[in-house]
């Protein structure tokens, strides 16, 4: 099998090394760029200055996208875990509802990072804000698991895809979920091998799952897939953590992603010609703002109700 | 690809391929045209053309065309903002085409006689590769500071080409040459690691067999 990037390789590489994995990616990427480490390091500063604003408006307000067809999920989640303080789902409700918040920021046009892509951007802020809150941890620890958040999706970039339309949801969601759940590994103080591990756990999770956007807009069924993809990051964080092992090798993970995106279908990458954009009402909503824009949509939103 | 590409760019929402790809396309496409365009038809293939309405990707276009970045407030406002800037833009959906990617778009620009034709793809996460430029196929990703030529396929344009740029210290990352037939034109696109100097491009236009040098450098 060929691959142009391995995660093996760093992961081998910072185990015997005895060092942070996050070290080890700042300075391969300060030789590969010409970037200093402190760069490197003040670059990721203000990519994670943006997300925390985007959570904040994403979770303070019922904040409507601009079509009008969405709004608001990540507040009421928010709000009903603040309700309900008990509530044992504790952090994985957390970070699903920050998640849905930035998906939310995204869909009414606000200024957003793509991590790894806009339509799956709540994903990685979400477990992160949420891990570091939960576990104490400052602004330099985020910023370090970002960095390793973004060598698992640069290898998933060049071994399988990113793109929706190329690879469908689990090259977006699926990724961005990867990419959280190893960057969780590292920030729990997790081993190299067991970031790799996480990682895999996640994509193996959606694997196959399909890109169906209603409408073609961000919105349906993307926002909640961002809450769903911190639940899974999460979750394949602890399984690693918990000293579980993929029996297939992360490396290979990625490729039979790529491979599974090629042969879907071209109806289920981001063209709103199958999954839930095809059904009747789906596609009465695309029929709608095609012709009337967002004002109608909200009376035929509110007679469905 | 650097990490940057992956968790990046800072952007307007709603769409890392469909709104900051395109505007990156448009950008790109604006760079190797090397001016102004005053008049713009773009042409939206699969993915882009179903989805595009919705995701801003016209709009993000003629953003790029007019040299805006993709996290500019002023994106959504293009058609507006490109009146004023006296780019006239005409914007066409196509539906599906097997020859193209899924995200595709063509661009071509007028500036008076000249023109010049592009086609781009969106390859997610806002990363994009403009695969062909006029006749030439390409592969050119704006990733990189960097140069284009159009010349005479006779030696001693490439070793002119590069002997400048090293005389203001630019370090060559990629180099890639796009030849119709032997002798006849030639499109090279240079990826630098420095901003290339406006010199260069008065140094290269001198050149008798050098048509055309386009400076690529990104913002």
């Amino acid at each position: 099998m060929f691959y142009r990037l391995q995660l093996d390789d760093i992961v081998k590489e910072a185990e015997k090394q005895k060092c942070s994995l996050s070290d080890l990616i700042k300075e391969r990427e300060s030789l590969e760029t010409g970037m200093t480490i402190e760069e490197i390091t003040k670059t990721m500063e203000e990519m994670y200055q943006v997300m925390w604003e985007d959570y904040h408006s994403g979770v303070e307000s019922d904040n409507r996208s601009i079509s009008g067809l969405t709004g608001g999920e990540g507040w009421r989640l928010m709000n009903y875990v603040k309700e309900n303080a008990n509530h044992p789902g504790g952090i994985y409700i957390k970070a699903a509802a920050r998640a849905m918040g930035v998906s939310n920021t995204n869909a009414s046009m606000g200024r957003i990072v793509a991590t790894p892509t806009a339509g799956s951007c709540g994903i990685i802020p979400g477990v992160l804000i949420t891990l570091a809150e939960e576990y104490g941890k400052n602004k330099d620890d985020v910023v370090d698991s970002l960095i390793v958040a973004a060598y698992i999706g640069k290898v998933i970039a060049e071994n399988a895809s990113i793109s929706g339309a190329e690879g469908g949801c689990q090259a977006e969601c699926g990724s961005a979920a990867a990419m959280a759940a190893g960057a969780g590994v590292h920030m729990r103080g997790g081993r190299p091998k067991q970031v790799a591990q996480a990682a895999a756990f996640a994509l193996k999770a959606v694997m196959g799952l399909i890109c169906d956007p209603v409408a073609g807009l961000v919105e349906s069924p993307c926002i909640k897939r961002n809450g769903f993809g911190a639940v899974q990051a999460l979750l394949a964080m602890d399984m690693a953590l918990a000293g579980i092992e993929s029996i297939i090798p992360p490396d290979e993970v990625i490729i039979a992603m790529g491979e599974v995106g090629r042969t879907m279908p071209v109806t289920l990458k981001e063209t709103s010609e199958g999954g839930i954009a095809s059904t009747p009402t789906g596609k009465r909503i695309a029929e709608y703002l095609e012709n009337a824009g967002s004002n109608c949509l909200q009376q035929f939103l509110i007679r469905n109700q | 690809m650097n990490i940057f590409d992956i968790i990046g760019p800072i952007m307007t929402g709603p769409s890392s391929s469909h709104t900051a790809g395109a505007v990156k396309i448009g950008h790109a496409a604006l760079r190797l045209f090397g001016k102004k365009p005053d008049k713009a038809i773009i042409r939206l293939y699969n993915s882009f053309s179903k989805t595009g309405k919705g995701h801003g990707t016209d709009k993000a276009l003629i953003a790029g065309l007019l040299g805006f970045a993709p996290d500019d407030s002023r994106i959504f406002n293009a058609m507006a903002e490109a009146k004023k800037a006296g780019l006239e833009a005409f914007v066409e959906f196509m539906g599906e085409n097997n020859a193209y990617h899924a995200n595709t778009a063509e661009i071509v620009l007028y500036h008076d006689s000249d023109s010049m034709r592009i086609i781009g793809k969106s390859i997610g996460g806002g990363r994009i590769v403009i695969t062909q430029v006029d006749e030439y196929e390409t592969g050119y990703t704006g990733e990189y500071h960097g140069l284009m030529t159009i010349h005479k396929d006779v030696p001693g344009v490439v070793s002119h080409v590069t002997s400048s740029l090293a005389k203001f210290g630019v370090n060559i990352a990629f180099m890639r040459l796009y030849r119709k037939t032997r002798g006849s034109q030639v499109m090279m696109i240079i990826d630098t690691d420095n901003p290339i100097p406006e010199k260069v491009q008065d140094l290269l236009s001198k050149h008798p067999q050098i048509e055309k040098a386009a400076i690529l450098n990104k913002k």
